[in-house]
């Protein structure tokens, strides 16, 4: 049995605090934004927006998965506290909050030219693309011992190398949305899922909150390996010792999700964001920020084929269900232990 | 040129439109229904689908049914891609196990008697939603009762489906009612041509050309045309009667009025009042000879005109030999000639016109008084279908030269004799032709007979 680490201050954090907000621009329209993107990362791209558009001022709210969600819905049964754009990578959560009528429709010939898994009863919008990838230590890891796949990641955990014994980390599923979101979709995905459980239990995996503590930990050596992160945290952290792979079995992407909620006090201001973000220029932004993944031949050997979009689509409602997703912690339990500490 | 009403060909094409738009109205309604009633049987069956998926995922765990919902379930109801999903899964006393707090199940007693899926209609956050409930009945050591599976979905796709069927019921079926169109269109020209043909035909006539015209057309064009051609024979004939009438009156008359103008100029210088008195005499004599021959020419032209023209009806011979007899011409012509008249009790009808058959009567009476020997006698007889008009004499008929050429328009030079000319019979003829009858001259025992004889029509009601 391993224990799952829980080791941040935010953890202690109430669900219910925003973690941080900032403000751009000036304008007299107000914009409530919240995001559970690192406002250091989405921020430049807000900045251009309000650069663009410099009658809004846009309020910058940063949430937890959880929190964030649990705001919204509230907003939407209560009509309290509503805010005029959300963006959440807990895309589950989003789509139950559209599955229960509490997003407004807005469509634009810009909306018109999403992929249909990126866009969903045109009130949700998928605005990002970055992956789930695999983390390394470059100076601990061998470049033999390097997994390309999820089985060779299998295999490595099944060498009982002394190693690695409590040197991976992933998330814990109940701690943060996005971890058990990628744990569900890994679970639909394929049938390692299951083997990957028994490794991790195997090698006393650690199962943490956040993705900045896994990435930290990857660089400062006292993790290995690190499984399911998103990539676009990475490349925004300069650090060289952190090797990144992107599973050439698979390796699931993630779009960001943009609501507008039906009770939203600016929804025109909310629409012109929206616009911005899937136009040229904002797409430009979320490059820059590595929030915008694209593929380059060179860099990674991913063959397309291997790309899965978590699409926007009622199926993530599977989910959100109380009974499946507690079927699923409590396999996940079994393989982790309870959580040593309060978990948000 | 006269205002034509309607043409036939509007009338056709207006019937074929209003036939093809009420046929176009009644196929999308049907079509509308039929995709209605598709779409509603696709989706439930997607419903249904789902909620068994669902259901079979429930197990019995420490004592409570836990749904392992299935994502397969998710991806049938993701075959209508836009539409929000509603579930949930109940326990025994409606107890929420899992999904969302706002669906509820059908109502219990719907359900009860077979636990079969029951399907209705309901809301989904104010929107209108199908649903479905399907009952599993759980009778394990550790847990026994009913748990219910409820899913539902918003009508997006239903609807789009539905508006789909039509749209191509539809489609097709304009196209089809175009081809139609055209093909009834083609139809209609290619039926209407051979009036055209007829019209143009008409139009390029001769005015005086009377002949018959084709009447190789379609059966109800040849009523047409047929009528059109017995109009035309008609017309033809009388033309031709006249004719007649206009060159036997110039050669008729132009002698005997010679002969009058010269014995009243030699009157004029006669100057021994005795021969004057004679010539006078000679000259009135002329002139009733010419009165006669008028009055025959005339009533030959009659007769002509009226075989053609008057309407047929029943006649009985006996009121014709009647009529002759009672005209009491004879006391002029020949007075004191016996007459006697024949008749039965019994009526002998014919179909004819009444004045030509008098007409033609009195020539053959007047005939046998003039030319034969008393007694004349005048009567009618029926032998089977043939009922005869006769008229007999006593004596022995004209000689057989005279008889080969009788009937003849001029069977005799009339002026010659500057007597009444011999139109009488000729006369008859044409009446006895005109009927579809026979003119006989037959010598019999005490006698001459002329009979006129024609088809007996039965006593009319």
């Amino acid at each position: 049995m391993i224990r799952a680490a829980a080791l941040l201050l935010a953890l202690a954090v109430p669900a219910t605090a925003q973690e941080a907000v900032a403000t751009y621009g000036t304008g007299p329209t107000a914009l409530m934004f919240r995001s559970t993107t690192d406002i250091a990362v989405l921020g430049p791209t807000i900045q251009a927006f309000t650069e663009a558009n410099p009658d809004i001022t846009v309020t910058y709210e940063q949430w937890g998965s959880n929190a964030l969600y649990k705001l919204t819905l509230d907003g939407c049964q209560t009509g309290d506290n509503p805010a005029d754009a959300v963006l959440s990578s807990g895309v589950h959560q989003m789509v139950e909050l559209v599955n229960i009528a509490c997003a407004r429709p807005y469509r634009s010939s810009l909306t018109e030219t999403l992929s249909s898994e990126r866009i969903w009863r045109n009130e949700l919008w998928g605005i990002t693309r970055e992956p789930a990838v695999m983390l390394y230590n470059t100076d601990l890891v061998p470049p033999e011992e390097v997994p390309r796949t999820r089985f060779q990641l299998l295999d490595l955990m099944r060498q009982q190398n002394p190693r690695y014994q409590n040197r991976i980390a992933t998330y814990d599923i109940e701690a943060s949305g996005l971890g058990y979101l990628l744990a569900f979709s890994d679970s639909i995905e394929a049938s390692t899922f299951g083997g990957l459980l028994e490794g991790f239990s195997r090698t006393d995996a650690i199962a943490t909150c956040c993705s900045a503590e896994i990435i930290k930990g990857v660089a400062e050596g006292r993790y290995l390996l690190a499984y399911n992160v998103l990539g676009s945290y990475v490349s925004t952290q300069t650090n060289d010792k952190i090797g990144v792979i992107l599973p050439e079995d698979y390796t699931l992407f993630l779009s960001r999700a943009f609501m507008i909620p039906k009770n939203a006090p600016n929804p025109i201001a909310a629409s012109r964001l929206l616009d911005f973000l899937l136009s040229d220029a904002g797409k430009a932004q979320l490059f820059m920020s590595g929030l915008e993944w694209q593929r380059d031949e060179d860099e990674s050997g991913l063959p397309a084929s291997s790309e899965r979009s978590i699409r926007l689509e009622p199926m993530l409602l599977v989910a959100r269900d109380q009974q499946r997703r507690s079927l699923f912690i409590t396999q996940w339990r079994l393989t982790f232990g309870a959580p040593r500490f309060l978990t948000p | 040129m006269a205002r034509a009403t309607r043409s036939l060909t509007s009338r056709v094409v207006v019937g074929v439109l209003s036939l093809l738009l009420v046929g176009g109205v009644i196929v999308a309604i049907a079509s509308f229904a039929y995709g209605q009633q598709a779409a509603k049987q696709a989706y439930d069956r997607l419903l249904l689908g789902a909620a068994s998926d669902i259901a079979e995922s429930i197990t019995i765990l420490n004592g409570t049914p836990m749904a392992d919902l299935p994502v397969s379930a998710f991806q049938l109801l993701a075959q209508a891609p836009d539409d929000r999903i509603g579930y949930a899964v109940r326990g025994p006393d409606e107890q929420l196990l899992t999904g969302h707090a706002a669906v509820t199940s059908a109502p219990e007693p719907q359900r009860r008697p077979s636990n079969q899926p029951v399907f209705f209609d309901a809301t989904l956050q104010n929107e209108a939603a199908r649903f479905v409930t399907i009952t599993r009945i759980f009778a394990e050591r550790e847990f026994s009762g009913t748990v219910s599976v409820t899913v539902g979905q918003t009508m997006l796709a239903r609807n789009a489906m539905a508006l789909g069927l039509t749209r191509d019921a539809l489609i097709a079926s304009i196209l089809a009612g175009l081809a139609l169109m055209v093909l009834a269109i083609v139809v209609i020209r290619n039926a209407m041509a051979p009036l055209d043909r007829i019209a143009s035909e008409l139009l390029d006539r001769d005015p005086y050309d009377l002949t018959p015209m084709d009447n190789n057309v379609p059966a109800e064009a040849a009523v047409m045309v047929d009528a059109m051609n017995r109009f035309m024979r008609r017309l033809d004939r009388q033309i031709g009667s006249m004719r007649n009438l206009i060159s036997d009156t110039a050669h008729q008359l132009r002698t005997p009025v010679a002969a009058i103008r010269t014995q009243a100029e030699l009157a004029s210088e006669e100057t021994v009042p005795e021969a004057q008195r004679l010539m006078v005499g000679r000259l009135a004599r002329r002139s009733r000879s010419l009165g006669e021959l008028l009055d025959q020419m005339l009533s030959r032209a009659l007769v002509i005109h009226r075989t053609d023209s008057a309407p047929r009806r029943p006649i009985d011979l006996r009121d014709v030999a009647l009529e002759v007899v009672e005209a009491r011409d004879h006391e002029l012509l020949s007075p004191g000639a016996e007459v006697e008249l024949v008749i039965g009790p019994d009526p002998i009808f014919v179909m004819a016109d009444e004045i030509s058959l008098t007409e033609a009567a009195k020539n053959m009476f007047n005939n046998a008084l003039r030319h034969g020997t008393p007694p004349v006698r005048i009567g009618v007889s029926r032998t089977g279908t043939r009922a005869s008009l006769w008229v007999q004499d006593a004596g022995p008929g004209p000689t057989p030269e005279v008889l080969s050429r009788m009937g003849q328009r001029f069977e005799r030079n009339a002026a010659s004799k500057g007597q009444s000319a011999g139109l009488g019979l000729s006369i008859v003829r044409a009446v006895a032709e005109a009927f579809e009858g026979d003119l006989t001259m037959t010598p019999t025992d005490d006698g001459f007979r002329v009979s006129l004889t024609l088809t007996a029509h039965e006593v009319p009601e």
